[in-house]
């Protein structure tokens, strides 16, 4: 019974979204805010990633947002398992020692991997939400391969808290020196060069710090029985 | 061919959303509900990038200096679909979190039975 | 060309249509992580290597480790 129901209100939502699918063309909409973004990114903001811009300069009340909404759900997921009853734990063999020499081996080298990502957001591929997660995924090996190891909890606490600290200070900042918050109030530089496009690559440090160790904590106070 | 050359992402994503959907309304284990959702946001986020392509455009960065910027993709939709990555994985956890507590205090995940001993 | 990207879409739809069949919850992870995977080939294919970057470490790698954890703590048949 439920289950013709069902079949029926998604041959419902099929055609309606259907009808409305074929009148978006494909390939060739372009939207005006796009075109001038483009255009006018290098000179105003000084970053060549254009999408990196338009996330931390145009658009960074709404990367301040998710960032919340991130941390909101971290805290949630300890709240909610803190008060979880202990299970029996399962006996399980401790890892090999190939398993644990390459796990030590390689764990540094996604850590500098990670790093490298998010401080050259400005210039290509990347940023601080990809590279946090490329840290993350490293503390997630040292769970699995590592005998018994844990990372300090007051470590990763003070990670997060001073990574969301600075953006929103650098923020006040630029409501100090200019006419609104989040003003890009550092000097631009030479486009392609390393030091350059004012508070990006400060800002995409602090959010690089702050989703690595915020996922690698979610991972901590999953694993953690009793 | 011509349907397939001009709407293939679009059909993609739009199986994506219809299979997702099917799986939290039939579906009665908590887990694979939850799977469901995961699958429901990759498909939107597939949409979502694929509206925003421009035929024979290339990516929005400046590698070398003089590279041509009249072809270039629309850079505002990739900047949302990157904030809502992020955010899905962040409802995915608290929602497994929320899982764990009911599985402790019921005993099952079958949601059938949640509701037969609730009554 | 257009063949590539045709046999990567049809792939995915396998997938998302083997998730919701299977029984063992560990085979559906999986199953969940390869629709992730094929999705950050297909926006590397329509020109966003920052979006691919991101879909390929937050939905493939991260997703399916913390299901994994919790199905551990859970059970591991659905019934």
């Amino acid at each position: 019974m439920r289950r013709i129901v069902a079949i029926l209100l998604l041959i419902i939502v099929a055609v309606g979204i259907s009808l409305s699918l074929a009148k978006i063309p494909f390939g060739s909409p372009e939207t005006k805010a796009g075109r001038y973004y483009i255009d006018e990114g290098i000179k105003e903001t000084g970053a060549t990633n254009i999408v990196t811009s338009v996330v931390v300069n145009y658009r960074a009340f709404d990367t301040l947002g998710e960032v919340t909404v991130l941390f909101i759900a971290a805290i949630g997921l300890g709240a909610v398992l803190t008060a979880s009853v202990g299970e029996e734990t399962r006996k399980t063999e401790p890892a090999s020692l190939v398993l644990y020499t390459g796990c030590r081996l390689l764990f540094p080298l996604i850590l500098i991997f990670g790093t490298y990502i998010f401080i050259h957001g400005h210039l290509s591929p990347g940023g601080g939400f990809q590279g946090g997660a490329i840290i993350a995924s490293g503390f997630l090996l040292i769970y699995l391969g590592c005998r018994e190891r844990r990372i300090s909890q007051k470590a990763s606490k003070l990670a997060e808290s001073l990574g969301g600290l600075v953006f929103v200070i650098i923020g006040l900042l630029g409501l100090v020196f200019g006419g609104y918050f989040l003003l890009n109030f550092l000097p631009k530089g030479t486009a392609n060069a390393l030091f350059s496009a004012g508070i990006i690559p400060i800002i995409y440090i602090a959010i690089g710090f702050k989703v690595g160790s915020e996922l690698a904590s979610i991972i901590d106070n999953l694993i953690e029985e009793s | 061919m011509s349907f397939l050359n001009n709407y293939i992402y679009y059909t993609g994503a739009f199986g994506l959303i219809l299979v997702g959907l099917y799986i939290i309304l039939v579906k009665h284990n908590l887990i694979k509900v939850i799977i469901g959702l995961g699958i429901l946001d990759t498909g939107v986020n597939l949409f979502l990038i694929s509206v925003g392509y421009i035929t024979k455009g290339t990516a929005p960065i400046f590698s070398r200096p003089g590279i041509d910027s009249e072809h270039m993709v629309d850079p505002v939709p990739q900047a949302l679909v990157l904030t809502a990555i992020v955010i899905g994985i962040a409802v995915l956890a608290l929602a497994l979190s929320l899982a764990i507590r009911l599985y402790q205090h019921y005993g099952t995940l079958n949601l059938r039975k949640i509701r037969e001993q609730r009554w | 060309m257009i063949f590539v990207v045709s046999f990567l879409v049809f792939l995915m739809l396998v997938g998302a249509v083997a998730a919701s069949i299977f029984r063992d919850l560990i085979s559906t992870v999986i199953a969940a992580a390869l629709v992730s995977l094929i999705a950050a080939i297909l926006f590397y294919l329509l020109q966003a290597p920052d979006v691919a970057m991101a879909e390929a470490a937050i939905g493939a790698a991260l997703t399916a480790a913390i299901f994994i954890i919790a199905i551990r703590r859970t059970k591991r048949y659905e019934e």
